[in-house]
């Protein structure tokens, strides 16, 4: 497994050469202080400190059960509708604290978009889907601007040349992995400035995880992407950074070669060689 | 081990195997017998009660009407010798050249004898005649033909409900009318025609007039008030428990209490109206305003769980997509949410509106079993319902009230299929997959 990984990371040679750039040009986007979070009685994630990068990919690694999607899931506040959830600790966006009072959290989920681990399209049409988030933000205010909005955000999304002929068709008869682009597209329309990605491929087929991976990789050029994943050689194709959960706590953060190829932490190097997972 | 001590050993297991798959085969036969005698028996109920209603009940659409040659005697009809229709509606003496007629025809000796001649024709023969000489008034002082309805008795022997030869004592059609009922049949004044008037007209103490198109608009009315009332409150109700309310010990009290309501017998909520709309409010009395708001509340606990249900069976993914772009928990209930659920909200509307349909029981407490004649004109109006009807139809002793308690089972019969497969149209239709 491990070769695969080393594999990955050979293929990807520029890897090394951007990172180096970012290193100098590197921003945080969003920080996070001792989050904790609770379900009922159970402590889900403890004291997690991670801040993430804009415009780079951060991937969340762990076996099940260790907390990365809760921490996912705090950064734009999806946890809120879990009624037993309880997060404590600081979260930022740019230096605003996101849980505080005076932010909306449907404002906050526009800037910050998410897509899901099953592909969830609307069951209404592939224009419509597309169309949903810039039609209750009121971020269009003719047809013809929400027209090159969805068909702009399509491009983004690698799929306006397979559905151009048929936008009126359900979202629902799209394949699986394009779903999942129809799902990226419609957080795209929005605008958002930070991309949450809870699995996106771990219902699709290997061609369309190869099709999804590469257009994060393109994404990473405008947008801050946070991805939970449960491939290690994903993480170690698509990401820059690398945050190890274990039983909710963050075992180890940093560079993703680094984490691939010379962990620190025992566990980590234990999960990345397959040894639990 | 050897290898035959081994292969005996083997042969041993499988026919162990073998024995008690028989066994486990023998039970599955046995078991899907019992379900074939089930459904068998269940059809035969079924056929049963179709099979009884139907032959009871389809007479009740059919009418015998009878020609007569009626002299329109200027004397009776227009004594001033004025034909416009208020002086004939007021003056005109249609029933004396009726009987004139008939009995210079057919001749009854004594008064007696001239009543049971009169009693063959239904009591509405007059007002046929009437309406027919006030839309042609220069038939007066001629002889006319006109067909009129029998008399309900003349009607059940026309259908062969009445037996001839039990002694005259014991039946109410006497020698001397089944005499002149046979002259009439040989002279051709008999004749069984579709019974328009059974969709058409109120109800009557005389079979022959009892229709019922009252119940039919009742019923209607009825049912708008209920839809009116309970669907709008169930629905938001369904939606604010399902979507926006918190789980604490208050919510968990209202939905048990919900559930306990839909168990809750029918007369109960007569009860609850009884008191409260028309004692204590002093809504009008057998009105279907009061019936409606009396159903509503008896419907209301059917809309909320089936309500729930539907939005409950809404996939979350759906409700996470909308508020991962920011959708506020009203838009994604209004735009998403809702939209998937209406199928069974509106199926579990309907299915709860067909039992507010047949309901019998609390009607009869707020006074809705009164006789009335009329058709209600608005939902304040006096009124009965088709299930009222048919108990109070199935309570009088005429046997022409017999085949109209059947029709009239028919006739709702024909309404709750009507209504269910409304349902399974709707669900069908709207039914969106993901």
């Amino acid at each position: 497994m491990d070769e695969n990984i080393a594999e990955a990371i050979v293929a990807a040679p520029e890897a090394d050469a951007s990172d180096a750039v970012d290193a100098e040009t590197f921003r945080v986007k969003m920080t996070t202080r001792n989050v904790n979070v609770h379900y009922a009685e159970k402590h889900a994630l403890r004291d997690v400190t991670l801040d993430i990068g804009e415009r780079e990919v951060t991937a969340l690694i762990g076996p099940s059960g260790c907390g990365k999607s809760t921490y996912l899931r705090c950064l734009n506040r999806m946890n809120d509708t879990i009624d037993i959830c309880r997060v404590t600790g600081r979260l930022e966006l740019d230096g605003q604290d996101i849980y505080d009072d005076s932010v909306d959290v449907v404002q906050l989920r526009a800037s910050i978009g998410m897509v899901f681990q099953k592909p969830n399209p609307f069951p209404k049409s592939i224009f419509d889907n597309v169309a949903y988030g810039p039609r209750i933000h009121g971020l269009v205010s003719d047809r013809a601007d929400l027209d090159q909005l969805v068909e702009q955000s399509l491009r983004k999304a690698g799929l306006f040349d397979e559905v151009k002929d048929r936008l009126g068709d359900p979202g629902t008869s799209l394949s699986g992995g394009q779903q999942q682009r129809l799902c990226i597209a419609r957080a795209i329309a929005v605008g958002p400035e930070v991309i949450l990605m809870d699995e996106p491929c771990s219902s699709l087929d290997p061609i369309a995880t190869a099709r999804i991976e590469e257009l994060i990789d393109e994404l990473r050029q405008n947008y801050t992407i946070v991805i939970v994943t449960h491939s290690m050689q994903q993480a170690a194709r698509v990401s820059q950074k690398t945050a190890f959960f274990h039983l909710g706590d963050l075992i180890e953060q940093g560079e993703t070669p680094q984490i691939f190829t010379n962990p620190r932490d025992e566990k980590t190097q234990g999960y990345i060689t397959g040894r639990f997972g | 081990m050897t290898d035959s001590a081994q292969s005996v050993l083997i042969a041993g297991q499988k026919e162990k195997v073998r024995r008690g798959l028989d066994r486990r085969l023998r039970s599955e036969r046995r078991f899907r017998a019992y379900g074939i005698v089930a459904i068998v028996l269940a059809i035969l109920m079924l056929l049963f009660l179709v099979g009884t209603i139907v032959s009871n009940g389809y007479s009740a659409f059919t009418q015998t009407w009878i020609k007569v040659d009626v002299l329109l005697d200027e004397e009776l009809i227009a004594p001033d010798g004025e034909t416009d229709p208020e002086t004939l509606r007021e003056d005109g003496d249609f029933r004396g050249a009726l009987i004139e007629t008939l009995v210079a025809d057919y001749k009854p000796e004594g008064r007696a004898q001239e009543d049971l001649l009169v009693a063959m024709f239904s009591t509405e023969a007059e007002w046929t005649l009437q309406r027919h000489v006030i839309a042609n008034p220069d038939l007066i002082g001629r002889k006319i033909t006109i067909w009129v309805k029998s008399s309900s008795d003349i009607d059940q022997l026309t259908k062969g409900a009445v037996r001839r030869d039990s002694p005259e004592s014991g039946r109410k059609l006497k020698d001397l009318q089944l005499r002149w009922y046979d002259r009439m049949t040989a002279e051709n004044r008999i004749e069984t025609r579709f019974n328009s008037g059974f969709f058409s007209s109120g109800d009557s103490r005389e079979p022959e007039q009892a229709g019922i198109w009252g119940a039919i608009v009742g019923s209607f009315l009825t049912m708008l008030v209920t839809l009116v009332l309970a669907f709008p409150v169930g629905l938001a109700a369904a939606v604010y428990l399902e979507e926006f309310a918190p789980k604490n010990r208050l919510t968990d009290l209202i939905e048990v209490n919900v559930n306990n309501l839909a168990a809750v017998p029918s007369i109960v909520f007569g009860l609850l109206g009884l008191a409260v709309f028309l004692n204590f409010f002093e809504l009008p009395r057998s009105a279907p305003l009061v019936g409606g708001m009396v159903l509503a509340l008896m419907t209301l606990p059917t809309i909320i769980i089936s309500g729930r249900a539907s939005l409950l069976a809404v996939p979350p993914s759906v409700r996470e997509a909308a508020l991962g772009l920011g959708a506020s928990r009203m838009q994604v209930v209004s735009h998403h949410v809702l939209p998937l659920a209406m199928p069974g909200i509106l199926t579990g509307t309907i299915i709860g509106m067909a039992r507010a349909l047949g309901e019998t029981a609390p009607l009869l407490m707020i006074g809705m079993v009164a006789f009335i004649v009329d058709i209600p004109g608005g939902p304040t109006d006096a009124s009965t319902v088709m299930p009222v009807q048919i108990y109070l139809w199935a309570d009088s002793p005429e046997r022409g009230f017999v085949e109209k308690t059947s029709g009239a089972v028919m006739v709702l019969l024909v309404f709750l299929i009507v209504m269910n497969a409304s349902a399974v149209y709707l669900r069908k239709k709207f039914e969106r997959r993901w």
